[in-house]
């Protein structure tokens, strides 16, 4: 017998994993949550049909959407992550001492039970003293908050579902207005490629080029996402992402990476030219 | 007799009938179940074209309905509390159209407040009928037309005791409502029709805790938009009649503009619409009360705004408040509601229902959810940050009391002539202006042009309101009654 999982990454493109077995299944309020194990990626989440993350490849995932604004600012110290009920994004940001407390605002609480019974290599930050988990919507959340923030993590799902709001103007306006100011927002951007992806792509930089005045796009590998090429934004009211990383300070936390490290930190700023000229079409 | 309830949809179910009879169509429309027109039938879907049929055996004639419209019809009359129901296909204009030509001949009198949509002064334009306004209240700070006053209506009855109906907002855009149980009163009392423009009403009828519906408490006729609050297709209204209206009349009336070739896209859209009511509709209207009253009071944190609920009603002139309605007043953030409007759409990809001078207002109904909610308050709250102005300088609104000079009919058959409405101060207007929306004419046909109203229109415009209504596209222009 063989049972695969298939994702359909456009209408014309499909993506299958040979499944071993289905750990968990169930509706939330917000959406379908599933967890598969198999041979090739470990277990998998899986939102609505999309693959979210797999033991294999999580790690190039949350390392950069957290080592990344880090190493710009060492000095944060209140951290607001947005979506990220996996844990994940939270697990690589304990490791900063300098960390005093970060607000976790998932919308789906379903998604944190599930994981943390079944992915506890994941969500072994979920514990940590200096966190505080909110179940609400992001956007109602930031919404209340002033001047609170130096980083801001949206770790959101696509802007097709319940992520949708976070992918908004106002949810980035917001943002901004929550942010220190030396705050930085970064957020999941989704993909270059195909047409769909591409198309939410640029909505988001637009929006948040209209919210920020520094807003630069840099890029991941995740072989288990729509085309594997994947973006992730970097917004400040101030900071540069490369000027003003403090490489030297980062190595002596003596932080172990297995896909992060001060030159690909540099070098995922560098952009095809296509992905480039995408950006470009939504800056004045 | 054949047994009708409310879980049935006989429309629905005579076009599914007609689906599994595979008839070979020799008979319009020419598209032939989309075979036609493949671009059209890939735009909409298949099942769509399918039931873009005309009037058959089976499936009634609506301007004549003897089998599953008048089925359907009288489900609705059912479900609404009326004597009949008759499906509209243009809108709740001509539904307002029918109701003041069935009630009012040429030179019969008609009670109105002056906050009326366009369809029913349009209508005195048809029948010749004289309006006599009945000046609503306006909230000085809101800057809005509120309801009729009783003591109001009771003068202008006592000073027109001929005319033959009074009209009624039940609500107003806004979601203000007049004692509509005493002036119902008082028109039978005085042997006139009660007339309900329901364009904004539809879930009075189902919802617990609403204002009251009007053929509820006796009203004679309403107009009943059912694709705003009730879910149906855009363009498909209802019409309800009670005791007093002769319901063979009313056809003759409805035909002399209803098309001979309706919709049945729209007519089963009331169908499914008037089932999901009578069945659901309590839900629906508990949900959507909740996410208004739940937008109102997030929106009320943010400051400078102020979204108005049930505290503003006053016993009289807002008698009662819809409170699904959420309208935003938004002169106290130094930015025009049509401003807040156009800012929402052009830079939050929002779209609300419109703006006026000083009042925006959102429609939450059925279709919402609550992220959409949140997205709509955010907005407002990144608006206030980023475009908060000086408010001193923004126009009052106030209740320009129109000074009728000829009735509706005549002034719009007059001879005219055309200038520029700078300059039209003392002419009397030929033609309407309004914004829109919400329709609710600035000027009507027969009306004196004030210093005032030329000032309001100026200001309407550079705020960015849609200014409708005149012959000339561009509202510079306007038609004025040539003087002897």
């Amino acid at each position: 017998m063989e049972l695969w999982f298939t994702e359909a990454h456009t209408k014309n493109v499909r993506f299958s994993v040979r499944v071993d077995q289905q750990i968990f299944t169930k509706k939330s309020d917000f959406q379908r949550i599933d967890i598969f194990d198999s041979s090739e990626f470990g277990k998998m989440l899986v939102l609505d049909g999309c693959v979210m993350l797999t033991e294999k490849d999580e790690f190039i995932y949350h390392e950069m959407i957290s080592h990344v604004p880090m190493s710009v600012n060492l000095n944060a110290k209140r951290i607001l992550v947005i979506g990220g009920g996996d844990g994940g994004t939270v697990r690589e940001l304990l490791r900063y001492p300098s960390i005093e407390h970060i607000d976790l605002v998932e919308i789906d609480e379903e998604v944190v039970i599930a994981c943390t019974k079944y992915l506890p290599n994941i969500t072994v930050g979920l514990s940590d003293p200096r966190l505080t988990l909110h179940f609400a919507d992001g956007l109602k959340f930031v919404r209340h908050c002033y001047n609170e923030y130096d980083l801001i993590i949206v770790d959101s799902t696509d802007p097709f579902g319940p992520g949708e709001g976070l992918f908004t103007k106002e949810f980035y306006g917001n943002c901004f207005k929550a942010l220190t100011d030396d705050g930085i927002m970064v957020n999941q951007h989704e993909s270059p490629f195909y047409a769909k992806d591409a198309e939410a792509m640029q909505r988001a930089h637009k929006r948040i080029v209209e919210s920020f005045p520094v807003s630069k796009v840099y890029q991941l590998h995740i072989p288990t996402y729509p085309s594997g090429h994947w973006l992730f934004g970097f917004a400040a009211k101030g900071k540069h992402p490369i000027k003003d990383a403090d490489f030297a300070a980062w190595k002596k936390l003596g932080i172990t990476t297995r896909y992060y490290n001060p030159n690909l930190h540099i070098a995922s700023f560098a952009l095809p030219t296509y992905v480039q000229e995408l950006l470009e079409e939504e800056e004045p | 007799m054949k047994y009708l309830s409310q879980d049935q949809a006989p429309v629905m179910e005579a076009l599914q009938k007609m689906k599994t009879a595979r008839l070979v169509p020799f008979d319009v429309p020419g598209h032939k179940r989309g075979r036609g027109n493949a671009a059209l039938t890939d735009f909409l879907g298949a099942r769509c074209l399918d039931v873009d049929v005309n009037s058959m055996k089976m499936l009634d004639n609506l301007c004549h309905p003897v089998s599953v419209i008048k089925d359907a019809e009288i489900l609705a009359a059912e479900a609404f509390g009326a004597k009949n129901a008759y499906f509209m296909v243009g809108g709740t204009t001509s539904a307002v159209q029918a109701m003041v030509l069935a009630a009012a001949k040429r030179g019969e009198k008609i009670i109105m407040p002056r906050n009326v949509h366009r369809s029913a002064i349009n209508a005195l334009i048809l029948s010749g009928a004289i309006p006599v306004y009945v000046n609503p209240e306006t909230d000085e700070r809101l800057g809005i037309s509120l309801g009729m006053k009783v003591t109001e209506v009771q003068r202008a009855i006592a000073e027109n005791p001929d005319a033959k109906a009074i009209l009624v907002n039940n609500p107003t855009y806004y979601g203000i409502c007049s004692n509509l149980v005493a002036i119902t009163k008082l028109a039978h009392d005085n042997n006139m029709l009660l007339l309900a423009d329901e364009a904004h009403g539809t879930h009075l009828y189902f919802g617990d805790d609403l204002p009251v519906a009007a053929m509820r408490v006796g009203a004679d006729m309403a107009a009943v938009s059912v694709h705003k609050s009730g879910g149906s297709l855009t363009q498909s209204s209802l019409l309800l009649t009670g005791e007093n209206v002769d319901p063979g009349y009313m056809h003759q009336i409805i035909n002399i503009t209803q098309t001979t070739s309706g919709s049945y896209l729209l007519m089963v859209s009331l169908d499914i619409s008037r089932r999901n009511l009578a069945l659901n509709g309590k839900e629906i209207f508990a949900k959507v009360s909740d996410m208004a009253e739940y937008a109102r009071n997030e929106i009320n944190t943010l400051g400078d705004y102020y979204a108005y609920g049930e505290e503003i009603v006053n016993g009289d002139s807002i008698y009662d408040f819809d409170k699904t309605k959420l309208a935003v007043f938004t002169r106290p953030t130094g930015l025009a509601g049509v401003e807040v409007y156009d800012i929402l759409r052009d830079e939050y990809d929002i779209q609300i229902e419109f703006g006026d001078i000083a009042n925006c207002l959102a429609y939450v109904s059925v279709g919402d959810r609550p992220k959409d909610i949140e997205r709509l308050v955010a907005a407002l709250s990144e608006i206030r940050r980023n475009y908060r102005k000086d408010p001193t300088k923004m126009l009052k609104a106030e209740y320009i009391a129109p000074q009728v000079i000829c009735p509706p009919q005549e002034a719009f058959y007059a001879e005219k002539e055309t200038m520029p409405i700078k300059e039209s101060a003392g002419r009397v207007a030929g033609e309407f202006v309004m914004c829109y929306p919400p329709g609710i004419p600035v000027l009507a046909p027969g009306e004196k042009i004030t210093a005032d109203i030329i000032d309001y229109i100026r200001y309407a415009k550079k705020k960015g309101c849609q200014m409708t209504g005149t012959v000339d596209m561009n509202v510079k222009n306007i038609n004025v009654l040539r003087e002897e």
